[in-house]
Order: C-alpha cells, then structure tokens, then sequence
C-alpha cells in the first residue's frame, strides 16, 4: 500500500465532496432550529461568490454588478410567485429568473465587455443604481405602487433548492474551469491581446461567461425572495449584495474553485455572529482582512491551504520514502 | 425659476468638478480607480462639521485643515499599501485590478470607522445661510463662498499643473512612468504625491459640500458613482475634461432635479453607455 494513493486527488477529492453533499443534505434531520435558515443564507453567498469567481475570477474583469442581477431575480419572482394566484412552480420561477438575468447580462455585456477592464468596472459599478432608479420610477408612476408580496415556501424546502442551485453552480464553474473556455478566459486575463491573435474570440467569452454567472445570481435572487415575503426596489437591489460576493471571493482566492466557498462560508458566518452585537464593526473587520489579504496574501486563504498542502505532501513522501529506507537497512 | 436651476447647477458643477479631477488625478497619475474616493468626501464632510460644532472652527478654516490632513493620509496611503502593490504586481494590468480592490477594502474600512464615529442621522450644520440677491436671483452666502471656493481651488490646481516644475513631473509621470524615471524624476514621490493630492481635492469638495447641503454616512456612493460618471465623460485622466464634465454633469442634474428627479442617474447612465460606445476616451481624452 502506497500512502501516496489515499493523498491523491483521485480517491480523496470526490469522496470528501461526496460526503460533504451527504452532510450538507441530511443537515436538517439533525440540526438545531434556526441551523436551516442560517445555512440557506450561507449557501446563498456561497453561490454568489462562486459565480462571481465564475466570470471575474480568470479574466480580472472585476465586476460590480452582481446585486443587479440578484435583484433582477428577485423581482421576476415576485412578479411570476405571486401569493394569489402561483403562476409557475418555483423551479420554474428560478430557472426564468436566471434567464432573465442571463438576458440583461448579454446587454450589458455587448456594450462594455468590448471596452477595457477599467471601463466595464466603472459601468457596472454604476448598474446596480439604474436598475433600481427604473424599477422605482416604473412603480410610482406607472404601477402607482411601492414594493410587493411573494409567496412564502418553507424553511426546508428553500433550502434544498438551495442546495440543489449550489450544486450545479459548482458543477457549472468546473466544468467551465476544465473547458477550452476556461483557458480562453485565462488567456484573456494573462494577456489579452495575445488571446486575440491566438484566435480567441475575446468579446464572445466574456459575454457568454458574464451571462452564465449572471444566471446563477438571477437563479438565487428568484429562490431568496421566496423567503422575504416583502420586497421593494431597495431592499431587492442593495449594494452588499455587489460588494460582500467580491470580498468573499477575492479573501477565499479565486484560484482554485473551492476558495471562494471558504471565503463565503467564513465571512457568512462570521456576517451572521457580529451583525445584531457590532453592526459596524463587522464591516470594519471586513474592509480590514481586505486590505490585508490584496497586499499581503494575493491569491488567498486557498493559496495559504495549497502552500499547506505541498508541505504535507512532501513531508508524507520524505516519511515513506524514510519507512523503504529502513525496511531495506533492516533486510 | 431658470436662472436659480443655473445657478445651483453651476454651484453642483463645482463641487463635481472638485470630485472628479481628484479622482481623475489618482487614476490618470497613480493608476488607482479609487473606489474610496467617495468616503473620503464624507469623512472631509463629517470632519469639518464636527471641528465646526465641537471647537467652533469655520468651515472656511477647516477647508484647510481638514484637505491638508486627507492629503497627508493619501500620501502615506500611497506610499505605504500602493507603492508595495506596485512592487509586488507583474503588469500595469495586475496593478490596476490589485489596486482597484485594495480601494474597495479601503471603502469598506472608511464607512465603517465613520459610522462608529458619527452614528445616526444626516447631518445639516446652517453656516452663512442668509440670502442675498445677485443678478437678480436669490441665493444663499454659503453657497456663493463655496462656489468661488470651488472655481479657485480648480483653477489653482490647473495651474500647478501647467506651470509648476512638479507638475510637469507629474504630467512626464502620467506620460510615461518609465521614462520619467529615466530623466530624474522620483517617481514614487511623485505618484505618491498625487495620490495625496486627490484626497486633499476630496477633502475640499467635502467641506464645501457640508458647507451648503446636509451629509449622511452613505453619502460617498452616490460621489464615486458621480465621479465616474464626470470622469468618462471628460476623458479618463484629463483634468479639463473633468472640470468641464462636473459643470455640464452639474447643470444637467439640477435641470432634471426640478422635472423629474428619479430620472437623473438613468439620464446619466445613457448618457454613459452613448460616451462609451461612441467616444470612450472621452470629450477631452486623447486617442
């Protein structure tokens, strides 16, 4: 037997995933009361950071619009998931609200995505507040209303489609990291230009990957409002939703696919602790570990965990290769 | 009616055209989007009242004050997290999307500390509000100081530009830092000093802004976002193009303001994607 063999991604990496789905899926047979909820929350960050990383991540276009395609999500849902009258089923409210972000995404991609990195950073920076000044506008003076009500679902059921919507985001996000997209896109962060001349068609990657992030933040908008009950333009389209995703993502590392899952599972969970006891502070702590991670640790906490990694197996081969060694001198 | 929507559109436009070439100067110069660029309006806003209610120093002082001590905490800012990201980044490319999230880690933290610090609701502090009739139209004292405190400030600082040896370091700077280098030109001072001067030109737009109108701890956003949106339509970099972009931004916003208020940040974004798609160097910018 080769220890080696039980080290290997081969073996370890599904089998801890595996188990990790298992954990995740019979969580409220065995949980506390208030455990479901909190979780559902954390895995909302989780889907936000991850496809945040999905589009942001390989190219280095840092985008600041994922709460507007969060509120896109949130608002179709409100219109198709009414409490009166369920127009659709609700996975088919989520799957249209992804589509609908997908759609607004493909726009806005059009029109930036061809533009330097700067400008589409800036003009996302920017979409959050047009998006929820049209909405406004659209119910006070057309609609004559301000704000609506969903149908509610229950505690479990969000969060097995919760649940469900991560597993594909993480399913999505690999396999599009494995794929000729994935190196296009990281062809298009190391060098764009040089991209082009391999014959990458640069604009059509980024739009289609900026769309399919979008789907998954319009997809978990269309789910999270079935838990609010109330939504308005301010409550659907709030900046944290931009800005907390980024700060998980970019903390976590966007170098491998699982950093930013730890990045939105720490700063979820840590969000959830301090925010009724330092309100403030939670944000001061946040804005902190920041400046220190872009500085000071460039590729993340996932970067900490691989530099670990590396040792570990050096240090189990030396161990084994040390253990051969001794058999032979005992022999 | 009109001349007073001028009016105030012009008195926005400064205080615009203050924003936007202080943070046009830190992109153009430092090659730093700040982000942040906003908060530190608001901490300049919160700063000078609060030495204004406490100690009962003019805001006319503090416009001192208040931009001398963002300048030197720019500086250092600079030459202490930027210049090492500087050091540390491959590219110009790695530098401007490293340093790009180091200022939002920055907005973060400001908000953050000037929430603790200022909790609560918006401030209004009334300083020289009596009015007066210029020209026929009414407006208040304070507002025509901070106006001319405005136009002289920018014109001030387009002349340190243009005509002072350091800003002709700074223009080689912007140029071409490589080079600059090569003629002698300390560069990292003189990045870093650029950095220092757009928070002191945020500083001073944020004290005359509390000046005039009430400030809220939420209030960087809508700056930064102003900022950007001044910045594009000048010319990325270009410190004209600023001035003139905050003044016709200005003007705009209080027309639409007295029409049809929700409207003006969608009218500026379609103004926005326009520039983009048509001009993106903007109407100043070089090709």
């Amino acid at each position: 037997m080769n220890i080696a063999t039980f080290t290997s991604k081969r073996f370890l990496v599904p089998g801890v995933l595996v188990l990790i789905v298992v954990l995740l899926a019979t969580a409220p047979l065995y949980t506390r009361p208030g455990t479901v909820p909190l979780m559902t929350t954390i895995l909302m960050y989780v889907i936000l950071a991850v496809s945040w990383t999905m589009f942001s991540g390989p190219t280095g276009y840092i985008s600041l619009a994922s709460a507007a395609f969060f509120g896109v999500g949130i608002y179709t849902s409100a219109l198709l998931f009414k409490q009166e009258a369920e127009l659709l089923p609700l996975p088919a409210v989520i799957l249209i609200g992804g589509l609908v972000a997908s759609c607004f995404a493909i726009i806005v991609g059009l029109a930036t995505l061809r533009l330097r990195g700067i400008y589409f950073t800036m003009f996302s920076f920017g979409l959050l507040e047009l998006a929820r000044r049209l909405i406004q506008y659209y119910e006070f003076n057309i609609t004559g209303t301000r704000g609506r009500y969903v149908a509610t679902i229950g505690v479990d059921t969000a969060y097995y489609l919760m649940l469900a919507v991560v597993v594909a985001t993480l399913l999505t996000a690999y396999l599009i990291m494995r794929s000729r997209y994935g190196l296009a896109m990281q062809g298009i962060g190391k060098g764009e230009e040089a991209a082009e001349h391999m014959g990458v068609n640069t604009t059509a990657v980024k739009v289609i990957t900026f769309a399919i992030s979008a789907f998954f933040m319009g997809a978990t908008g269309a789910l999270v409002a079935t838990r609010w009950l109330y939504i308005d333009p301010t409550i659907a389209f709030n900046l944290n939703y931009s800005f907390l995703p980024l700060l998980m993502a970019i903390v976590g590392g966007v170098g491998q696919l699982y950093g930013p899952v730890i990045g939105a599972f720490a700063f979820a969970y840590l969000r959830y602790a301090l925010v009724s006891i330092a309100p403030y502070y939670f944000m001061l702590i946040f804005g902190g570990i920041m400046v220190v991670v872009v500085v000071f640790l460039p590729g993340g906490l996932a970067s900490l965990i691989e530099r670990g990694r590396h040792r570990l197996g050096g240090v189990t081969a030396k161990l084994w290769k040390g253990g051969q060694a001794e058999q032979h001198a005992n022999t | 009616m009109v001349p007073k929507i001028i009016f105030e559109g012009i008195l926005w436009g400064g205080i615009y055209a203050l924003v936007a070439m202080g943070f046009s100067l830190q992109y153009g110069v430092a090659r730093v989007l700040n982000l942040a660029h906003g908060e530190f309006i608001m901490f300049a806003a919160f700063s000078s009242l609060s030495l204004y209610v406490l100690f009962g120093i003019s805001p006319l002082f503090s416009l001192v004050i208040v931009s001398l001590g963002l300048g030197i905490i720019g500086f250092l800012l600079h030459s202490t997290l930027f210049r090492r990201l500087l050091r540390s980044s491959p590219s110009s490319a790695a530098f401007e999307s490293s340093s790009l999230l180091a200022a939002f880690g920055l907005l973060f933290l400001i908000q953050a500390v000037a929430k603790i610090i200022w909790p609560g609701l918006p401030w209004r502090v009334t300083f020289l509000a009596y009015p007066i009739t210029i020209l026929g139209v009414q407006v208040l004292v304070n507002q025509v100081v901070a106006l001319s405190f405005a136009i002289a400030i920018a014109l001030a600082f387009y002349f340190f530009l243009a005509r002072t040896r350091m800003g002709k370091a700074i223009r080689a700077a912007a140029e071409d830092r490589a080079t600059a280098r090569f003629m002698g030109i300390n560069t990292n001072r003189v990045l870093a000093l650029c950095f220092g001067l757009g928070a002191a030109l945020a500083g001073f737009a944020g004290v005359l802004y509390s000046m005039c109108y009430s400030v809220s701890t939420t209030m960087g956003m809508d700056q930064t976002l102003m900022a950007i949106i001044v910045v594009v339509l000048g010319g990325l970099g270009s410190i004209p193009g600023a001035f003139i972009g905050g003044m016709i931004l200005g003007i705009i916003s209080q027309i639409l303001n007295w029409t049809e208020p929700v409207l003006a940040m969608p009218a500026f974004y379609v103004i926005f994607i326009i520039l983009l798609l048509v001009r993106p160097t903007g109407i100043m910018g070089k090709r």
